[in-house]
């Protein structure tokens, strides 16, 4: 793969819930009536950091596995 | 139409949006330093992983017509809508991952215009790489159109403003990156799009009191529109007869003209979705790829079919949330945006309004980089000029993507000026789609197909489906765009959409009649050796023992398929 998809996927859902999280705390209450009442920017920031963090996850151990130079790029291994 | 309240963004809404946009864009400049051969640009150096070339054979076709449509159809037809996901689009996926992949993976063609080259003629080549070349650049420019106008009505915005940025943001990250940008992007918008429209679906189910509860309201939707209590939420019960259910169909219009016809046609001869899969690292990777994009897919129902219908149970039971046409119908294009509106609060509000607008931009972009394609492999290598390095190609390539996007920036200005042109371009090339998947079979399957066959086939194939549309209409239309425009109506059916399965009905009868009789009748023009790794019965049996069951085609088409008759049942 040139590009591991996960860590822009990952890194991009991370800040968006990292965005949602802190604006669900600091945001007036009166507009999550329309929500039910529910304050869904901080309980759906959390579920996406949550979510970015665990691509970033698999895409680091991935890069870390196969060393900084994605496969295509390394020198062929005689075995 | 009248407005329906604006809705105002945010900081925080303009900042998530901004961020999308940076890494939309980020992307494709990372990309960039990939794109080294035309190979590179129009089919990733087929090089992409099984996995991300599903996300995006979905995803590519997660356009306009599919979020905004399919929310409307959910307000208007309700869980019935759901046939275009288990009847239509699952067992298409599935056919085209077991039976067509070998032959467009196999064959090394390069588009689904170059397959029929190699496998009938030049004149069926050019016929399909013309008339699919002009519909990509009209459906992108519907897709600016929609995306514009739809954020004119809802946020206010300009809509020149919105024009010119969706057209720079895909051209910018096309251009750098190719396919692989566009395949990339595809796979980002499709988790954004489950992430943005997910506390929709949720938050509207807890205000309906979960799934017992819409179906107790929509069976007031039902019962107050004249039709049996289940019509909105029983995907199979009412569709014995067409006046039973609002679709207006009957099932075997159902299955055979959206199921076999329409949905084995889109998904297993649109290059728009196949190229995804060309673009596979493998022949075991391509074949996996409509299957992986299969099992999101058969779930799709639930984030963009649902909120219409909860949509629908609001409008009906608590009273006027949809605006409403000069027809006196409500306008359900706007279910979407609205229940957007009605439950997201700022924050969550810009998410789910970036996905809505990434949805749009992945269907632009799908249509672009399918167009640079054809144009540049099929139109302009073919018949302008042949024989150049492929140096040459790649910047006719890069070329190609700056008009195609002109070119769709075009056809959505045209469209604000001739709504009919356009509705009639569509109905042309809906003539043009019916018969392919026929043409296709015929070819994959039966080595006497000639290329006349397939050419003039195809041509009564059109022609079956441009006379069948002349002489009908649907119930309550006037004769002209809808119908009946050969002055005779002979039959009226119930609705539109069952006119148009009919008519695709017959245009795929007409084309696999006429092209077995053409094909008899002429000498064959390919011999068995030209046709190895064309048709079936002269292309090696893929074997895949050497794969662990789990990537193994037919058992992903198994599991697929089972699911899939599961999710019929339980909703029947």
């Amino acid at each position: 793969m040139k590009l591991d998809l996960r860590l822009p996927i990952g890194l991009m859902f991370a800040i968006f819930g990292a965005l949602l999280t802190v604006y669900g705390l600091v945001s007036d209450r009166a507009i999550y009536a329309r929500s039910l009442g529910v304050n869904v920017n901080l309980w759906w920031g959390l579920v996406l950091v949550a979510f970015g963090l665990v691509m970033l996850g698999f895409g680091i151990r991935a890069r870390r596995k196969r060393g900084p130079l994605a496969r295509d790029q390394r020198p062929p291994v005689v075995s | 139409m009248p407005a329906p309240q604006q809705i105002h963004l945010g900081a925080i809404d303009y900042t998530i949006l901004i961020v999308y946009f940076a890494f939309v864009l980020g992307i494709g400049w990372a990309l960039r330093r990939f794109v080294k051969s035309s190979e590179d640009f129009f089919l990733s150096g087929r090089s992409i992983p099984a996995w991300i070339a599903g996300l995006a054979f979905l995803s590519a076709n997660l356009g306009a017509q599919e979020v905004i449509g399919m929310g409307a159809s959910g307000a208007k037809y309700g869980i019935m809508t759901s046939h275009f996901y288990w009847v239509g689009a699952i067992p298409a996926m599935v056919f085209v991952g077991i039976f067509m992949m070998p032959f467009y993976y196999g064959s090394r063609a390069r588009s689904v215009p170059e397959y029929l080259k190699l496998r009938f003629d030049e004149k069926t080549r050019g016929f399909n790489a013309i008339t699919f070349a002009v519909m990509t650049v009209f459906s992108s420019g519907i897709s600016m159109y929609a995306l514009a106008k739809l954020l004119e009505l809802v946020l206010g915005w300009n809509f020149h403003t919105s024009v010119v940025l969706s057209a720079v943001i895909v051209l910018a990250y096309i251009f750098l990156g190719g396919l692989t940008s566009a395949i990339y992007n595809e796979v980002l918008q499709f988790f954004l799009i489950v992430m943005g429209f997910l506390p929709l679906v949720l938050l509207g189910l807890k205000d309906m009191g979960g799934w017992a509860g819409l179906t107790a309201k929509l069976e007031t939707v039902a019962t107050n529109a004249g039709y049996a209590a289940g019509a909105w939420s029983d995907s199979w019960h009412h569709l014995n007869a067409a006046s039973a259910n609002p679709m207006g169909v009957e099932w075997f219009g159902m299955v055979m003209g959206l199921g076999f016809v329409l949905s084995f046609g889109y998904w297993c001869t649109d290059f728009l979705v196949v190229q995804r899969a060309m673009a596979a690292d493998s022949m075991a990777a391509a074949r996996r790829t409509p299957l992986l994009a299969a099992i999101p897919k058969m779930l799709f129902p639930a984030l963009v079919i649902l909120p219409g219908m909860i949509a629908i149970a609001l409008h009906v039971t608590r009273g006027g949330l949809l605006p409403i046409g000069s027809d006196g119908t409500p306008n359900y294009n706007l279910a979407v945006p609205v229940m957007l509106a009605h439950y997201l609060p700022s924050g969550l509000l810009g998410l789910g309004l970036t996905a809505l607008m990434a949805s749009f931009m992945s269907g632009m972009a799908g249509n672009v980089t399918a167009f640079n394609t054809v144009w540049t492999y099929d139109i302009y290598q073919s018949y302008v000029r042949p024989g150049q390095s492929d140096g040459h190609y790649l910047r006719m390539g890069h070329a190609a993507t700056v008009f195609g996007i002109l070119l769709s920036v075009a056809a959505a200005y045209a469209t604000t000026r001739f709504n009919n042109i356009m509705d009639m371009l569509q109905l042309v090339f809906a003539f043009v789609n019916a018969p392919l998947f026929a043409t296709f079979l015929l070819g994959m399957f039966w080595r006497r197909t000639t290329g006349h066959g397939a050419f003039f086939g195809l041509l009564i194939g059109t022609a079956a489906a441009a006379l069948h549309h002349g002489l009908v209409l649907p119930h309550g239309a006037a004769p002209g765009l809808k119908g009946g425009f050969l002055g005779a109506v002979l039959h009226t059916y119930p609705s539109e959409m069952a006119q148009n399965f009919w008519t695709a009905i017959f245009a795929w009868s007409a084309c696999f009649v006429g092209t077995i009789v053409i094909s008899l009748l002429t000498a064959r023009n390919k011999s068995d050796d030209d046709l190895r790794g064309l048709v079936y019965a002269l292309t090696p049996r893929q074997t895949d023992h050497d794969l662990p069951w789990y990537k193994r085609p037919a058992t992903l088409a198994f599991i697929v398929l089972g699911l899939t008759l599961v999710l019929n049942v339980i909703f029947w």
